[in-house]
């Protein structure tokens, strides 16, 4: 399926949140994702199923003022 | 300084963005002193590009607010802070909820209803809102226990531009901890703000732009530190006219004209 993972269009087989942030490379802790724009907790992202079309973000800290 | 039930060290709260290096900004926090530092959260690239920027910052010891920087809903804004709240391991956000692209400033209606929402929900809410009295109730109302009203637009470093309403906006909430946040460019600005009475200054580009970001980042800390210590001291009233302060009493008469 075609996901759009933070605004680039992304192509996945992972079934759910969890298993498709490790196909795409973020293994690391320190993430936040939210799914057409609302906010998916880590204990949760096994258990949320991807679909075509979806918004993914993946987010990180990062600087600010 | 109390903020919300946590003691802070310092009066100086630090942002972290465009200083030249991840060196010179944990230099420049370590010189000015302060306790809070505000972060945000921004898209990841796969295998972990900006994996560095938060380890470095938890070894600073400075205590961590996330904002919401760059939101323009409130339900943008309120997805945000969940992410950060897992992210950073903290209740603690700064609310921005941007309503003019060209000035910054945030969206009164949508802050408010962010708040009421955040607050509801256990965070700590840091709301930037202008100076407007009732907008300040409102917040009140919804839960904030901690206010950031507007210096002058982000990044502008002009100052304080609303002297007079931010006056009237010490005077109504007294009670209420107000940090100045955003528009600061100079620490004499930042001393002015304290010497108000303000109970803190929040500032980034100020210190991060400096020809010497670390320099000026103490330069902030001794400026927030002597506007404090001035208000606390109690500064004299303004007069219009000239008072000599050398006694005129038992001055010579030499005899040799002028005024008397």
């Amino acid at each position: 399926m075609r996901i759009e993972l933070n605004g680039i269009p992304t192509e996945v087989a992972a079934a759910n949140l969890a298993d498709a942030l490790m196909a795409l490379g973020y293994g690391g802790t320190a993430l936040a994702t939210a799914l057409n724009g609302g906010f998916i907790p880590v204990a949760a992202r096994a258990t949320t199923p991807l679909h075509d079309g979806d918004r993914v973000e993946v987010l990180a800290p990062m600087q600010g003022g | 300084m109390r903020l919300y039930d946590v003691d802070v060290s310092s009066r100086l709260l630090l942002g972290t963005a465009q200083y030249p290096s991840p060196l010179v900004l944990t230099d420049a926090i370590a010189a000015s002193g302060c306790g809070v530092i505000t972060v945000s959260l921004r898209r990841e690239t796969a295998n972990g590009g900006a994996s560095g920027f938060w380890p470095l910052l938890q070894a600073t010891g400075a205590l961590i607010l996330p904002n919401t920087a760059g939101c323009h809903s409130a339900r943008e804004a309120i997805t945000t802070a969940q992410m950060a709240r897992e992210v950073f391991g903290t209740n603690w956000i700064k609310l921005e909820v941007i309503g003019n692209a060209d000035t910054l400033q945030p969206d009164p209606f949508a802050l408010v209803d962010a708040a009421r929402i955040l607050c509801a929900d256990g965070f700590v809410v840091f709301p930037y809102t202008t100076e407007d009295l009732i907008v300040v109730e409102r917040l009140l109302d919804a839960g904030c226990r901690v206010l950031m009203p507007w210096g002058a637009p982000i990044g502008s470093g002009r100052g304080l531009r609303h002297v007079d309403a931010l006056t009237a906006m010490r005077g109504h909430f007294r009670s209420v901890p107000l940090i100045i946040d955003a528009g600061i460019g100079a620490p004499s600005q930042a001393a002015q703000a304290m010497e108000m009475g303000f109970d803190a200054v929040l500032l980034n580009t100020a210190v991060a732009k400096a020809g010497d970001p670390v320099a000026m980042a103490r330069a902030f800390g001794q400026a927030v530190a002597a506007g404090r210590l001035a208000f606390e001291a109690g500064l004299m009233p303004p007069r219009d006219m000239a008072v000599p302060s050398t006694p005129v009493l038992r001055m010579a008469d030499l005899g040799l004209g002028g005024l008397r």
